[in-house]
């Protein structure tokens, strides 16, 4: 097995853990935490699918790895945003619920 | 000549790592954060050194050695630095009512 | 050989990425994540992008781990209330049962992948030289697909605005974060002295060899906007106030920047963001060195958050700098000048 099927075959793997914690965390953060690892193992399949593009002199595609820079920079950015509305959320109700507030009457 | 640099990078690459798996030893078994700061600095800082000075012989070039130094020196500089800053916090956290 | 070293890191990942995922608390849980972004630079180098590996280790594992780390200590509390609505074992089941399928179609995914590998370095490779670049990446990035780039430096900016539309309305123009003390002559104060001189350096030397080498803009940004927040967390700058019209110049000349050069090559090569003959280089520093200032500041100002101390502390409450303040609601001015004592 080569090494690009093996961190493939991890990717693939670290997608599933992501969306586990994803669905099963209660809390905000630890889900943003959980989406992350998903994100990562979303980036390292995409980065095992340019390593397997090498050719004409280069150890990998650099297409693919370009948009992966881009990849990470904007997926810090969205989790700048989360991480501000979860605070946000937190400073105005003093919880991190994300349940439904009981109607007021 | 060759061969006796390749040998003398991994035996000083491999005591590197012994000393970092000494560190991450006491920092897991030590009772509290001071004993465990100074395992972890003590250690892994001798194991940073092993580990860059097998490295220099393998570069290509005085500036990726020089490289290499400066790696080390930023990153004694910046666990020097957290570890009071770890310490100090710790302090005020147990003398705190 | 390297198969095994690759086995372990592959074993390791795994591992901490579960344990991330299952740890008792959010804390252990960040921590593993940061720990996490580093291993998955080693990774990268493993599949050959070194460019990729500095991205990951300074934003994916630093940042990210520092933003992450800030939040959960702005958390106190809350974390025992959302576990009362925690997911029952039913849920998790069901959970698991999703992952699993999601992981099994993705495996069928690349089990099934074609051979030979389709790939566009043989086309890129050619065109390189005419881009004036040695680095494969940074010619895809600033020549090739540069629309990617400058829509990036777009979102990034939409992104700011989106994490300042979280502030209160009194705080709008104000300052982010709390005003950092740290004792002077401490050890905290001592690093942010030593350390910003060396970063903004070595940032700045990341930004030029990243034509030829492994590098570029966004690792230097990174680096810089690191120094940028050292220094405020040592308390020996504040939190710059966003209406300060210099910063918010700072925040778009970047893509103003690259949107001029992509309008000049409408006219000159005949197609948005072509570069003339012989002109490449030339445009490409133009662009690295407007988003430059761009990425830093964007970066380290989404750390900081949405303004969180209103920036009157003096003079007539709505007098600013900007015109239309005085259309806000007087309810929402601050209207003692002693509202906060010392910011």
């Amino acid at each position: 097995m080569s090494v690009e099927t093996l961190f493939a075959l991890t990717a693939c793997a670290l997608v599933g853990i992501g969306l586990y914690g994803l669905i099963a965390q209660p809390h905000p953060l630890r889900k943003l935490v959980a989406f992350n690892i998903m994100g990562s193992g979303v980036f390292v399949l995409f980065g095992a699918l340019a390593k397997r593009g090498a050719a004409a002199g280069l150890a990998a595609d650099p297409v693919p790895q370009a948009l992966l820079i881009t990849a990470i920079v904007v997926a810090f950015a969205a989790t700048a945003v989360t991480v501000a509305l979860l605070l946000r959320l937190i400073e105005s109700t003093d919880s991190a619920s994300l349940a439904e507030p009981p109607a007021k009457d | 000549m060759r061969l006796l640099l390749d040998v003398f990078s991994v035996v000083a690459i491999v005591a590197g790592a012994v000393f970092y798996l000494a560190g991450t030893v006491g920092l897991l078994r030590f009772p509290d954060a001071y004993t465990r700061l100074h395992a972890l600095t003590k250690a892994d800082n001798l194991g940073l050194v092993l580990v860059v000075i097998g490295l220099l012989p393998q570069v290509n070039g005085v500036l990726a050695g020089l490289k290499l130094v400066l790696v080390w020196l930023l990153v004694m500089l910046s666990s020097a630095a957290v570890s009071q800053l770890i310490a100090r916090s710790a302090r005020r956290q147990e003398t705190r009512p | 050989m390297t198969t095994i070293a690759s086995g372990v890191v592959v074993l390791l990942l795994l591992w901490l990425a579960l344990w991330t995922v299952v740890a008792r608390d959010a804390f252990l849980a960040v921590a593993g994540f940061v720990v996490y972004g580093l291993l998955l630079a080693l990774v990268w180098v493993r599949l050959a992008g070194i460019d990729v590996a500095l991205t990951e280790a300074a934003i994916g594992g630093g940042l990210t781990g520092a933003l992450l780390l800030g939040a959960v200590g702005r958390l106190r509390g809350t974390e025992a209330a959302t576990a009362a609505e925690g997911a029952g074992a039913g849920t998790r089941a069901l959970a698991a049962l999703l992952a699993l399928g999601v992981t099994g179609a993705l495996v069928l995914g690349v089990l099934m992948l074609p051979e030979p590998a389709p790939t566009l370095a043989p086309l890129a490779v050619p065109a390189l030289p005419a881009t004036g670049v040695g680095n494969p990446i940074t010619g895809v990035l600033l020549a090739f697909r540069a629309l990617d780039t400058l829509l990036e430096a777009i979102v990034l900016v939409i992104a700011l605005i989106g994490v300042w539309s979280f502030a209160p309305d009194r705080a709008w123009g104000g300052r982010p974060g709390p005003l950092y003390r740290a004792d002077p002559q401490g050890i905290l104060a001592y690093l942010a002295r030593v350390l910003p001189p060396l970063g903004i350096v070595i940032g700045i030397y990341l930004f030029w060899a990243g034509a030829d080498h492994p590098g570029g803009k966004f690792q230097s940004a990174t680096i810089l906007a690191a120094m940028w927040m050292l220094v405020q967390m040592a308390g020996l700058a504040d939190t710059p106030r966003t209406d300060n019209r210099a910063l918010r110049f700072g925040i778009v000349i970047g893509p103003l920047v690259f949107i001029a050069v992509g309008v000049l090559g409408l006219f000159t090569a005949g197609a948005f963001l072509g570069y003339p003959e012989g002109w490449a280089k030339p445009l490409i520093l133009v662009i690295e060195v407007a988003l430059l200032p761009t990425l830093a500041i964007v970066l380290a100002l989404l750390m900081n958050g949405p303004p969180a101390r209103p920036w009157a502390s003096a003079g007539a409450p709505g007098a600013g700098p900007l015109p239309g303040r005085h259309a806000i609601a007087s309810r929402d001015r601050p209207t003692r000048s002693s509202d906060e004592g010392g910011t």
